[in-house]
């Protein structure tokens, strides 16, 4: 993948392993995404990678009526999700009607192609227990 | 820093709208030479060029390159890219080279074509730029659902309403009514915003800033030699800037801005209130930038910013006249350089010209600009001379 440095591919490995990687600091445990080389709230190279849960909560959302390109077929559900360990990421809400979308929602993570491209993490409306 | 000894000049428009007969450089050398011709100099007094790229033809030096069609020798040049942000953060440095002595007098100039010269490659190019490119950009987000975005948060946590997002481009029209030079005049009411094509929910087409050709530059010089010159001289009397993020997914917080920290800075500098401003020309890319930026900049409490678009007072006859020439909802939004027209609308207003937008009166003007989507906030507050 074009522009993927080390960091990022230990990402992308994980998805293609259908898990969502993302890095804690071993110093101040902040976890943070997406990969750096050092920890944003405290500075720290000590950085390990873990497997998040995959479940988290629809921060905001669009629904996209006009697509940014042919390969992205209108509508379809743009969202920023924050995970449990408190990062957020944006993706997209798939398998709902753009109606029963809403802020605070919970969701968990799926794996699969995003605009006719590669596999990527998507969130699908999840139970709450 | 006491910026009040730098003093702005010159000021010019070119055409403005649909300029098929001129390209973005053209335009940008049209806009430097107007701006020296109504501050009354000759080229030659021209030592300083601060320019921003084409969007759609970018050139490698872009101030160079624009000097070199001017026929201008300054000693010098410097192209600057921070987005949406670049007019008021080029005349901080234009401001900052006068005052440290690296320059006497310098021009701030920009333009571009978005409307008439793009071409679908280069409009593709600039669209998939847009966005973090492995963790934002494959999920083929466009501009407007960055902002809708924003918008839902807004709601979410203030209630916020879409009939209140229209009412900025009901401003916009209100002022743009009023303005020859805008490109939309026709005025719109709430309910021909929420009727307009859904483009991001909540976002609709009339929520959405427009797509223009056109160019404007300004002179700044030292408040000494400004005394000299044909026009009563303006001064910058507070700047401040803030960067809280880049791309959207990194904000701690949807819902409030950098404004906040520039608008603070800008109003410090200049020892003022919101309350003592009289004109504040902002940045209306999408109608949620609008109506955040009126919370952050202090001109109502947090939250209430749909209320007070309802209220009427952005409007001709309102409290805080807004974007008096009708802002990038509906004036001239050409890209990066959508900012300096409110700029030069408030030149304009500090001279006298406005015609039926003319305020009555006129100390303290609030500019602000952003980049990036809420990303990096610039403000600026002007006055007259003592």
């Amino acid at each position: 993948m074009a522009g993927v440095d080390q960091l990022d591919q230990i990402f992308f490995e994980g998805v293609a392993d259908g898990q969502l990687r993302v890095q804690q600091c071993s110093d101040c445990g902040a976890h943070q995404f997406y990969p750096r080389v050092v920890c944003k709230h405290c500075g720290s190279e000590q950085l390990k990678w873990i497997s998040a849960s995959g479940r988290g909560r629809v921060a905001s959302f669009s629904v996209v009526r006009r697509g940014v390109s042919a390969e992205f077929e209108a509508p379809y559900i743009v969202a920023l999700i924050t995970l449990e360990e408190g990062v957020t990421m944006m993706s997209h809400v798939v398998d709902v009607e753009p109606e029963q979308v809403a802020s605070g929602m919970a969701v968990r993570v799926a794996f699969r192609p995003v605009g006719g491209a590669d596999i990527r993490p998507v969130f699908l409306r999840a139970e709450v227990s | 820093m006491d910026l009040s000894n730098v003093a702005i000049v010159g000021s010019f428009e070119t055409d403005l709208g649909v300029v098929t007969d001129r390209g973005p450089m053209a335009l940008g050398v049209q806009a430097t030479l107007g701006a020296i011709a109504d501050a009354g100099l000759q080229a030659s007094a021209i030592d300083g060029l601060i320019t921003c790229n084409s969007l759609v033809t970018p050139v490698m030096y872009h101030a160079e390159a624009t000097a070199e069609y001017a026929g201008l020798t300054p000693g010098h040049c410097l192209s600057v890219g921070t987005g949406g942000g670049t007019t008021y953060t080029a005349l901080r440095y234009a401001a900052a080279a006068i005052q440290t002595g690296l320059a006497t007098t310098v021009v701030v100039s920009m333009a571009d074509s978005m409307r008439s010269f793009m071409t679908r490659d280069r409009a593709m190019a600039v669209q998939s730029s847009s966005g973090h490119p492995l963790f934002e950009q494959p999920y083929g987000p466009t501009v407007p659902a960055y902002y809708a975005l924003i918008a839902r948060a807004h709601m979410d946590t203030y209630g916020t309403t879409e009939a209140q997002f229209a009412e900025a481009m009901v401003s916009s029209r209100a002022w743009a009514h009023l303005n020859p030079t805008a490109q939309y005049r026709e005025r719109v009411t709430v309910d021909d915003v929420l009727a307009s094509k859904p483009i991001a929910d909540p976002l609709k087409l009339l929520d959405c800033s427009i797509v223009s050709d056109g160019g404007a530059a300004v002179v700044l010089t030292t408040l000494e030699r400004a005394r000299d010159l044909p026009h009563a001289p303006i001064v910058l009397k507070g700047y401040g800037e803030g960067h809280h993020y880049e791309h959207i997914s990194q904000a701690k917080d949807l819902t409030k801005s950098a404004a906040a920290d520039s608008g603070k800075a800008a109003l410090a500098g200049a020892g003022i209130e919101p309350a003592d401003i009289q004109l504040a020309q902002l940045y209306d890319c999408f109608s949620p930038a609008l109506l955040i930026q009126l919370e952050d900049l202090g001109f109502c409490e947090k939250g209430a910013g749909g209320e007070f678009l309802a209220s009427g007072a952005t409007r001709p006859g309102g409290n805080l006249p807004v974007n008096t020439h009708g802002g990038m909802l509906s004036h001239c939004h050409p890209g990066n350089p959508g900012a300096i027209f409110g700029l030069t609308e408030a030149i304009r207003q500090y001279r006298g010209e406005a015609k039926e937008r003319q305020l009555a009166h006129l100390e303290h003007t609030l500019l602000h600009a952003q980049g990036g989507i809420m990303s990096s906030h610039a403000t600026v507050v002007l006055g007259r001379a003592n």
